[in-house]
């Protein structure tokens, strides 16, 4: 029976609670306020957040360029894979320093608005329409991803979207629109509302089309049961932007920091890293780096 | 089925291999999950026994919403969180937002009305002769309530558990307030998320049994405290 006043008999079991909750407490703090020591003095700002794409940062690009950036500038990249439509609504929201995405027309539309500061152009891939080898459809080979999408839906042959306003869904919807069909409702089109490796998955799990861009396709090419089916149709131009946001509508962004990202990911050096992305395990660049060049000399739609 | 095998084979082989992200990653989960649960402890332990043992206008009321955070949806909080501490948010100028200490934020408000609401069942479910026997003994107030809570160590200690296996198997929280980043909020569920839309499923299966193990090994360090309350 309990026995109030006799102290010794609480503690034991108590102070073990403690003691665990206090290595708990000891561990949690050495965690925090660990910095990289950077090979330079750290800016003023050294804090950069990047809103980008899903592509880049699920191909391992980034993984590869972030921390040569940071070596070099003493900046410390928070890096925020949400796909581009999001990306593109954090830097409305004064979120996000600095974006990497590729929805060209979406971005337009933001520089006009006067959100994005700068606006250059970094590299580019392909966008495919993979598919089951069986092919229900009859698309393998076609040259047009339009004509492609239209016997997709004559066909009634499930289709897997991103459904999430990502630059590979926006590109995906462009196309529906050139044929002017609305596969909304539809059974046979499926909304994932997930990146493009999940997505990926789920098309291959359920014999579908999808449409990816290329790098994302290639690293999960082992694991999945789809295949390259329409390729080369200058509308699958697949173009990555950097953005800075524009400090004049957020005075809080880190301006200085946005620009010396973007300075980075154009300059040669990171545009010859940027180019052998992926070459030793796939034989083949995930992305081509086409700094300088304008959308037009690239024949973006 | 053999994809389950290579990977369990590739996840061994990542485990054996000195491979510092996968560690650094299980330690970062360990601290932030272990932080949050801890600052729970602080805050829902007293007022569970508040709730518990007072007697105030409200208290049902009080107990019904502590008793509906704990089923509180972590995405819902992740979201709440990222809206309080976005830069545009009123909290943006802390400057917290993409950092450990706002994946800790978020799990507290996750697990502290765990344990608030079944400190509060622990303690109402004691015999309430209990009390009257420690006042009339004279017992101060603080002793009676280090008694009762000796006296209900068994299920306080499975509050304590509860919580932490809430936040640690979190993902939907972390993954908003904390953005993923590589070496800075990076947590294992994140990074499960993360290595499974890149098709990398060995290093998310290599991931997921470090998760069971963390998890494992921290409820037995519990357990085997309450079980040895009871050998008395």
């Amino acid at each position: 029976m309990v026995q109030p006043g006799n102290s010794t008999v609480q503690p034991n079991g108590l102070s073990s609670g403690l003691l665990i909750a206090g290595l708990m407490l000891a561990l949690a703090l050495s965690a925090c306020g660990r910095a990289p020591s950077p090979a330079v003095p750290a800016p003023a700002d050294p804090i950069l957040i990047l809103a980008t794409a899903t592509g880049p940062q699920d191909s391992g690009l980034l993984d590869v360029l972030i921390p040569i950036f940071e070596s070099q500038t003493g900046y410390r990249v928070k890096t925020i894979a949400v796909g581009t439509g999001a990306a593109l609504q954090m830097a409305r929201n004064g979120n996000a320093d600095v974006l990497l995405t590729h929805a060209p027309s979406a971005e337009r539309v933001l520089m006009r608005e006067g959100w994005g500061k700068d606006r250059l152009l970094v590299m580019r891939n392909d966008y495919v329409i993979v598919g089951p080898t069986a092919d229900p459809a009859g698309i393998r080979g076609m040259l047009s991803a339009a004509d492609a999408f239209r016997r997709i839906a004559a066909a009634r042959a499930t289709f897997i979207s991103r459904g999430d306003d990502s630059g590979t869904h926006q590109t995906e919807r462009q196309l529906w629109a050139r044929i002017g069909l609305n596969p909304d409702g539809q059974t046979w089109y499926l909304e994932s509302g997930q990146g493009m490796g999940a997505t990926l998955a789920i098309a291959s799990a359920k014999s579908a089309y999808t449409l990816t861009d290329l790098s994302t396709y290639l690293v999960g090419r082992p694991y999945l049961q789809l295949e390259v089916l329409v390729e080369g149709d200058p509308v699958l131009l697949n173009v990555y932007h950097v953005i800075t946001v524009n400090p004049e509508r957020w005075p809080g962004v880190n301006y200085e920091g946005a620009r010396a990202f973007a300075q980075f990911l154009v300059d040669p050096a990171t545009q010859e890293i940027i180019g052998r992305f992926g070459v030793d395990q796939f034989g083949q660049p995930l992305f081509y780096p086409e700094a300088g060049k304008t959308e037009a000399e690239l024949g973006v739609p | 089925m053999s994809l389950i095998w290579e990977g369990i084979l590739d996840a061994i082989r990542l485990l054996i291999g000195d491979d510092p992200e996968v560690w650094q990653i299980t330690l970062l989960s360990l601290r932030v999950s272990g932080l949050a649960t801890l600052i729970s402890l602080l805050v829902g332990l007293p007022l569970g026994t508040v709730l518990a043992l007072g007697k105030f206008p409200g208290r049902s009321f009080l107990l019904s919403l502590i008793n509906t955070g704990m089923a509180l949806p972590p995405v819902v909080v992740g979201l709440v969180v990222s809206i309080l501490l976005w830069r545009s948010g009123p909290l943006g100028s802390l400057g917290l937002i993409y950092t450990p200490a706002a994946i800790v934020i978020a799990q507290t408000v996750i697990a502290a009305p765990v344990v608030t609401g079944l400190t509060a069942a622990a303690l109402q479910q004691l015999d309430p002769r209990l009390r009257l026997q420690l006042l009339g003994l004279g017992a101060s107030p603080l002793q009676m309530v280090l008694a009762l809570w000796w006296e209900a160590r068994l299920p306080l200690l499975a509050a304590l558990m509860a919580s932490f296996g809430s936040v640690i198997s979190e993902v939907g929280a972390s993954m908003m307030v904390g953005g993923n980043i590589r070496g800075q909020t990076r947590v294992l569920t994140t990074a499960i998320v993360l290595e499974t839309s890149r098709g990398q499923f060995a290093r998310a299966i290599a991931l997921s049994l470090l998760l069971l193990a963390l998890t494992y090994m921290v409820n037995l360090a519990l357990t085997w405290i309450q079980q040895r309350g009871t050998r008395r």
